[in-house]
């Protein structure tokens, strides 16, 4: 699908742990219909930009706004309702509730909200769309990794946000997983889903984004289509030391 | 200037025991809601060992010290190390060990209550010493003034040792405690173990100045962890400052308002610690 | 059909529950009413503590505030005991809004701590005001009711209690303390104002108490801020409610009936081995049956159904 208008706006965002900057003077811009991908080698500050979009952290300077709201300096239960859902890192499924409770636990509470029946049908074809339709009655500790992240992943969808945050979803799949993983990523970006995308696996990174924004000791290096910022000397310099 | 050197007195006596608690929950991390009890049997010895065999509080601190250490020792090992174990969460293992230091607690005062039901009165070094200007009891100034050789023997040697060093780095990061090749299970039995003994020191003393009985130990909890929460988890620096605070302030206020109301104070100072400083005075951590 | 079956057969132990008086009285009654009232502070304190973790030692100061303020509006203002006994519940529940604020975003250490204090400083604050603004004379609660009028206000209370459990084990609101009571980390960012929801409950927990502990008070006639401002209260309803079990409406219950006649027992006959005998309860309960009779009760259906 053809990227529309800007949708998120990130200005200028910094982030200081005491005397360690996390995040340094970090913009971009993600367009609706657009896959934006976040990547960097470790400890580039890439899921500290991604706790700073959702809520999780506060920044200490800069911005970021969704279609004109500022949300520098909204909790994260309001960044939610406003249209920004999330998936952790290390996945965080809710070890008491139901795979079906599981979903309806991110229609309920979202950016489009639904309760009763209406969450019910609607969590339940997510699950199918994630590919879990079988396993709706199976126990959640009973969950192999890769529906695991699925869950989330419907879990994150069920409120229909207008971006979506993946931090290293992919991540900890095996092979074989690996690539029902990027084909599941690669559906919602063709159902014109705004998606940020933190990741590590480079062949993800080449099938699923259109941009790419690159960072390294918390400031971006770089922006551009993945063959462009892939193939530039200071993001290759990046990833293999920082001689 | 009376308020002001009984409450850095009491103050010193504090910081003792606030120092028992933050090693075990700085580096344990068992928040030990029994620590009050401990403090009490501290007591309860000292005043036993007085009036039994007329022995000085200052001798029975030697016996006391490891017979709280081996106590606290057991208890950990036998009781609080299968919870942790056992704990699936972080949350999990803070309300089982809630409970169940909860449950220990009120069983030492059934048993202490069995042992002795009446107050721990007995009067050691009740005799008046003139200090700047203003006249304290020779047993609180000894109390505080031991109270601080103990604390800082113990900060000398968390900072200066290596297994002191090893406490710390449990404290900071078991995780990473773990990988650099640190005990970490022995390191927090250990300091499990040396707070308890503290605690209990700190009990003998302040058996000296104030009078307790088998069921105040739940009073001493309350202090106790307010002033490790007001100092910072882990941080004695800020535990000794916050005890001598929490000390002035009482002492303060039970001479110029009402000795009725030193819970009240205490309370204050928690709430606006909790409203303004959740991280404790010096933390820099983020809200 | 199952559905009116079922509400018959409620509506018909109810009715067995509310007839008690007129076939026990005395002793009975008196054990009656004490079941009663842990019932509805043992159910409330569930509602907020089983899905949230958060152990909460302050039902004895909600019920101390509940039953001084039916004792001050009556002795010191010349209030009547209706007026009081509705002002009660808002008054706690406003303190609990605010210890909440204070609270509820810090881990549950602190709020553990917090609560297990206020009690007894509530107490001494309030004998201070007493003893020094209001004069010491004593406080009455003399009134026209009897032991079976308390009984059946305490079971419309329980009854309340119950039927509030229920809406909110349907409601969105419960299942966002489901959620939060899993991971407060993923109810944030599902959407969940979770500082909210949590001092929501908890005012409710203090405006139950408050009313049972207004309602309780012409029992006393005579009240001393040390009896109602009690912390060995606040333990009892922990111990009962988890004993019982809180992932059940009916748990703590379950909890109640057994713990009650015990205590009755204890402290009549051993009234020295009281603390001992709280202390065993809570060690049992984490070391033997952490998930209350109701856990155990769930484990070993599953274990006879092959």
């Amino acid at each position: 699908m053809i990227p529309g208008e800007t949708i998120l706006e990130v200005r200028g965002l910094t982030k200081r742990f005491g005397g360690l900057i996390a995040v340094n003077d970090l913009s971009f811009d993600v367009r609706e219909h657009e896959v934006m991908g976040v990547i960097g080698p470790n400890g580039s500050g890439k899921s500290t930009t991604i706790n700073l979009i959702s809520g999780a952290l506060r920044a200490t300077s800069g911005s970021v706004s969704l279609e004109g709201h500022d949300l520098t300096a909204v909790r994260p239960h309001e960044t939610a309702r406003l249209g920004i859902s999330r998936t952790f890192q290390l996945v965080r499924i809710l070890p008491a509730l139901s795979v079906l409770e599981n979903a309806v636990a991110g229609a309920v509470f979202g950016h489009k909200r639904r309760w009763g029946r209406k969450a019910d049908v609607f969590a339940t074809d997510l699950l199918e769309r994630v590919g879990l339709a079988d396993k709706v009655a199976v126990p959640v500790s009973a969950l192999t990794y890769i529906d695991q992240k699925r869950l989330e992943l419907a879990r994150a969808l069920a409120g229909e946000p207008e971006v979506l945050l993946l931090d290293e979803w992919l991540a900890g799949l095996n092979p074989s997983e690996l690539q029902v993983g990027i084909d599941l990523i690669s559906s919602l970006r063709a159902e014109g889903r705004t998606v940020i995308l933190v990741e590590h696996v480079m062949d993800a990174i080449r099938s699923l984004c259109d941009r790419c924004v690159v960072m390294n000791s918390g400031k971006k290096i770089a922006e551009g289509t993945p063959a462009e910022v892939l193939s530039d000397p200071h993001v290759i310099e990046a990833y293999l030391g920082d001689a | 200037m009376d308020v002001v050197i009984s409450g850095l007195l009491l103050g010193g006596a504090y910081a003792l025991v606030a120092m028992g608690l933050n090693l075990q929950y700085g580096v344990a991390r068992i928040m030990n809601l029994a620590n009050g009890e401990i403090l009490i049997l501290g007591g309860l010895a000292a005043f036993w060992a007085f009036v039994s065999f007329g022995l000085s509080p200052l001798l029975t601190l030697v016996i006391v010290a490891p017979l709280a250490f081996i106590g606290s020792w057991a208890m950990y090992k036998l009781l609080l190390r299968p919870l942790v174990r056992r704990a699936k969460t972080r949350g999990q293992l803070e309300v089982d060990s809630i409970l169940a230091t909860f449950g220990i607690s009120f069983f030492l005062v059934g048993v202490m209550v069995s042992l002795r039901a009446e107050y721990f009165t007995y009067s050691f070094l009740a005799t008046p010493v003139h200090l700047l200007g203003t006249t304290v009891a020779a047993n609180r100034l000894v109390a505080a003034l031991i109270a601080a050789a103990i604390g800082g023997a113990l900060y000398l040697w968390l900072n200066r040792s290596r297994p002191g060093m090893a406490v710390r780095a449990v404290a900071v990061s078991p995780e990473a405690a773990g990988l650099v090749g640190i005990n970490v299970d022995r390191v927090s039995a250990f300091a499990f173990a040396l707070g308890g003994a503290v605690t209990a020191l700190g009990g003998c003393l302040i058996s000296t100045f104030v009078t307790l009985d088998a069921s105040s130990g739940v009073l001493f909890t309350m202090k106790a962890l307010i002033i490790v929460i007001m100092g910072g988890v882990g941080d004695i620096r800020g535990a000794i400052i916050a005890a001598l605070i929490l000390g002035l302030v009482e002492t303060a206020v039970a001479s110029i308002i009402d000795p009725g109301l030193t819970l009240v104070a205490a309370y204050a100072i928690f709430l606006a610690v909790l409203l303004f400083r959740p991280q404790g005075l010096f933390g820099q951590g983020n809200a | 059909m199952p559905d009116i079956l079922r509400g018959g057969a409620i509506l018909l132990a109810v009715l067995a529950v509310a007839a008690l008086p007129l076939l026990a009285d005395g002793y009975w009654l008196s054990i009656a009413v004490t079941i009663m009232m842990y019932t509805a502070l043992s159910t409330s304190w569930a509602l907020f503590s089983g899905p949230t973790h958060y152990i909460a030692l302050s039902t004895g100061a909600f019920y101390g505030i509940g039953g001084y303020l039916v004792a001050t509006g009556m002795s010191d203002f010349g209030t009547s005991f209706w007026t009081m006994m509705a002002i009660a519940p808002f008054v706690a529940a406003l303190l609990a809004g605010a210890i909440g604020i204070a609270t509820l975003r810090l881990s549950g250490v602190y709020f553990v701590i917090f609560t297990l204090g206020l009690a007894e400083m509530i107490r001494n604050l309030v004998s201070w005001v007493q003893n020094n603004f209001l004069g010491s004379k004593g406080l009455y609660v003399l009134t026209e009711l009897e032991e079976r009028h308390i009984y059946w206000m305490l079971l419309a209370v329980t009854l309340a209690v119950f039927l509030f459990g229920w809406r909110l084990g349907r409601s969105r609101m419960g299942f966002a303390l489901r959620i939060l009571g899993n991971d407060e980390e993923v109810a944030r960012h599902v959407g969940i104002d979770t500082a909210r929801t949590k001092v929501l409950l908890f005012m409710t927990t203090g405006f139950f108490a408050a009313l049972v502990g207004a309602i309780v008070a012409p029992r006393y006639y005579y009240i001393e801020p040390n009896v109602v401002f009690s912390p060995e209260l606040s333990f009892l309803v922990v111990i009962m409610a988890l004993l019982g079990g809180t992932r059940r409406l009916y748990g703590p219950l379950l909890g109640v009936i057994p713990f009650t006649l015990l205590w009755e027992v204890v402290s009549a006959s051993f009234p020295s081995a009281t603390t001992m005998v709280l202390g065993l309860a809570f060690l049992l309960i984490v070391y033997l049956i952490p998930d209350g009779v109701t856990g155990l009760i769930g484990k070993l259906r599953k274990r006879s159904v092959p």
